[in-house]
């Protein structure tokens, strides 16, 4: 067991992936300051002085403190406070938090829809393949925020504010999964179009495996390279999305805030003069959704130089 | 020519068919008309009788067939807040947005075609490489995050004193950064002319314009990249064919071999894309707009969806889906006109 996980530990270290990746600096950067940030969201509870879920900790008198720097500062509070007293540091940790979780699932559904249809499309063709791209282009053609507003604002009409709050971040994560798997079931038809001619999936043929078996376990390996490129650009797409419905008020409720509804909270009050409760989660955001794009960039480059830059 | 028409125009039609019995589909779930029109003193045996009157107890094709027949004449029924038809309510909020979206590809058109080409033309100058990599970080930036700063920075105004005010440069560098803001982040201002129907127009005074300014601008910075990269990439490309090579050893001018023959070409994807584009920018004016609460069909749907106005957010469904078939299949129309080459008919490759 130990020589097996060496070997592969070697064989990653002789790799051109690895190899790329030590000559590229920005996206050794890139990577360092996503660690960063993905350590800091899955240590938030521990790492952030405050609890902003707990409404015992905060203080109401504390409301709009500026951040360390500025006249007006407190140093309990290093990035200020918002409206309500919170802490702004652990606010914007666990809003981190809440934001790469609902990104990370939401790619993982539309991966598992993605990869389902495409594979589907592409192997059997026809009649199937037809109508599952029809639908995708339709889709496409109608942006996958309108599709991701429309359902959003669907589901909040049916289930009302309250109850819609409580399971909010299952909801985003299915929207947005949904609203954007055709992105994902196009790369993989094309791959698996271009598969199936080889002869090794005759050669599966002729053994007499079934399709089920022939998809799945023969092409779907050869395909996920550019799906792994798609999936990495969407997270940074579906974390965007998620900020977007909350900034519109139809993603994660006040009392458990993602960014995008941190800075709908702050926007209110920049009128006022406190620019940092809308502005520094904006900036997180900002650099969360930057370094994914960068390291996407980067992994198209090392995996497929030929990829359409989706 | 004709069997591509066909095929184009009755896609279309099969489109607004799904979106009429998705939006049929939330009317029904979501809205309970009887709720609105009795009080709760209304026995159970009467709401029967109204409900038998109305015709909500026939079967849901029927019902649906009634639906689309008076969504076809125009009647999409009446919005719960305004009360008043759906469709006059977004007739009046139609124009603000229009006005944006108009606002926006004038700046994209205009700042996306020099500065594409020109780091098509010169890929190594410095100033290409700056914009390249603005666009890259530009991507990154929500819509309403840039509405945000513009806000702050144009609207508000910032004042930096970052740098020693007792030196020079000191002094220059905190007047740099400091922006006097008082630009308009609300609504569209008083002064708009009315030019025929529901339109009330912003471009005529420069109150309006100045209003216009930064949710345009907005809601442009979300595109702008996009069609700079595009209009570098295809140029890069033009400019490696033949015909240019010809062009340059006929002696002709370069700004004539850029602007007159290589950017004709370019244009053409360009066009097709952009046509898209706009219709997928109406998404973003509805975020835009909650900024800037702009008047517009954006902000009338996300109130319509906080009033729970179950008749307005329906029709909003109806109509911009017909405007995003309607742009879809004009451009599908026009690219195969334009572009000879376009497989009219037959499968998709």
């Amino acid at each position: 067991m130990t020589t097996a996980t060496v070997s592969r530990w070697d064989r990653f270290r002789e790799s051109f992936f690895w190899y790329s990746f030590k000559r590229d600096k920005v996206a050794i950067a890139s990577f360092a300051v996503l660690l960063l940030m993905v350590l800091g969201a899955v240590f938030a509870p521990l790492l952030a002085p405050t609890d902003p879920y707990d409404l015992a900790q905060i203080n109401i008198m504390n409301s709009e403190l500026p951040p360390v720097g500025m006249s007006g500062a407190d140093t309990a509070f290093p990035l200020g406070t918002d409206a309500q007293g919170r802490d702004l540091l652990s606010t914007i940790l666990y809003g981190t938090r809440v934001s790469l979780m609902i990104g990370f699932g939401a790619v993982v559904l539309q991966a598992a829809l993605g990869i389902l249809f495409g594979l589907l499309a592409g192997y059997l063709g026809g009649k199937v393949d037809a109508i599952l791209m029809r639908i995708a282009d339709v889709q496409l053609s109608f942006s996958t925020l309108m599709v991701a507003i429309i359902v959003g604002a669907v589901f909040k009409a049916s289930f009302g504010n309250l109850m819609f709050g409580e399971i909010a971040i299952y909801m985003l994560i299915f929207i947005i999964g949904v609203a954007e798997w055709p992105q994902i079931a196009r790369t993989v038809r094309a791959s698996v179009l271009a598969e199936k001619k080889k002869e090794y999936v005759d050669a599966a043929k002729v053994m007499g495996f079934g399709t089920p078996r022939i998809m799945f376990r023969h092409i779907l390996p050869n395909t996920l390279s550019p799906i792994f490129v798609i999936a990495t650009v969407q997270i940074a797409n579906a974390i965007i999305s998620e900020a977007a419905l909350s900034f519109l008020g139809l993603g994660m409720p006040e009392t458990q805030p993602s960014l995008g509804s941190l800075i709908k909270s702050g926007f209110d009050y920049i009128q006022s003069g406190s620019w940092w409760i809308t502005l520094i989660p904006g900036l997180v955001l900002v650099v969360l959704v930057l370094v994914i794009n960068l390291l996407g960039d980067w992994l198209r480059d090392v995996m497929n130089p030929r990829l359409y830059k989706g | 020519m004709l069997a591509f028409l066909v095929q184009r125009i009755s896609q279309a039609v099969l489109v607004m068919f799904v979106i009429s019995v998705i939006a049929f589909a939330i009317q029904d779930g979501l809205g309970d008309p009887l709720q609105e029109m009795v009080g709760m003193s209304v026995s159970q045996e009467e709401r029967e009788a109204i409900r038998e009157e109305l015709g909500l107890n026939d079967p849901m094709v029927v019902q649906y067939l009634r639906f689309a027949g008076n969504a076809i004449q125009g009647d999409l029924g009446n919005s719960y807040f305004y009360s008043k038809p759906t469709l006059e309510v977004i007739a009046e909020h139609l124009p603000a947005t229009l006005e944006l979206v108009i606002g926006a590809s004038l700046i994209i058109v205009f700042l996306s075609v020099p500065i594409g080409v020109y780091s098509a033309i010169r890929p190594e100058a410095w100033l290409s490489k700056f914009f390249m990599g603005v666009s890259t970080v530009g991507i990154s930036i929500p819509v309403f995050l840039t509405a945000i700063v513009l806000i702050q920075l144009f609207s508000i105004g910032v004042t930096v004193d970052w740098f020693p005010a007792d030196t020079g440069w000191g002094r220059w560098l905190n007047d740099v950064f400091t922006t006097e803001g008082g630009l308009p982040s609300y609504g569209r201002g008083d002064e708009l002319t009315h030019l025929f129907g529901t339109w009330e127009s912003g471009f005529f005074t420069t109150e309006g314009i100045l209003h216009l300014l930064l949710p345009s601008i907005s809601l442009a910075s979300i595109m702008l990249p996009l069609f700079i990269r595009l209009i570098r990439a295809e140029m890069m490309e033009v400019l490696q064919s033949d015909y240019i090579r010809y062009a340059r050893a006929k002696g002709l001018s370069s700004g004539r071999i850029h602007f007159l023959h290589a950017l004709k070409n370019t244009m053409l994807p360009v066009i097709t894309v952009g046509g898209v584009q706009i219709g997928i920018m109406v998404a973003y004016t509805i975020l835009t707009e909650t900024v800037f609460q702009w008047p517009g069909v954006g902000l009338m749907f996300l109130e319509a969806i906080t009033r729970s106005d179950i008749p307005l957010i329906v029709a909003y469904l109806m109509v911009v889906g017909l405007i995003f078939v309607i742009t879809n299949t004009l451009v599908d129309l026009v690219y195969g006109l334009v572009n000879p080459t376009v497989k009219l008919t037959g499968k998709k490759a």
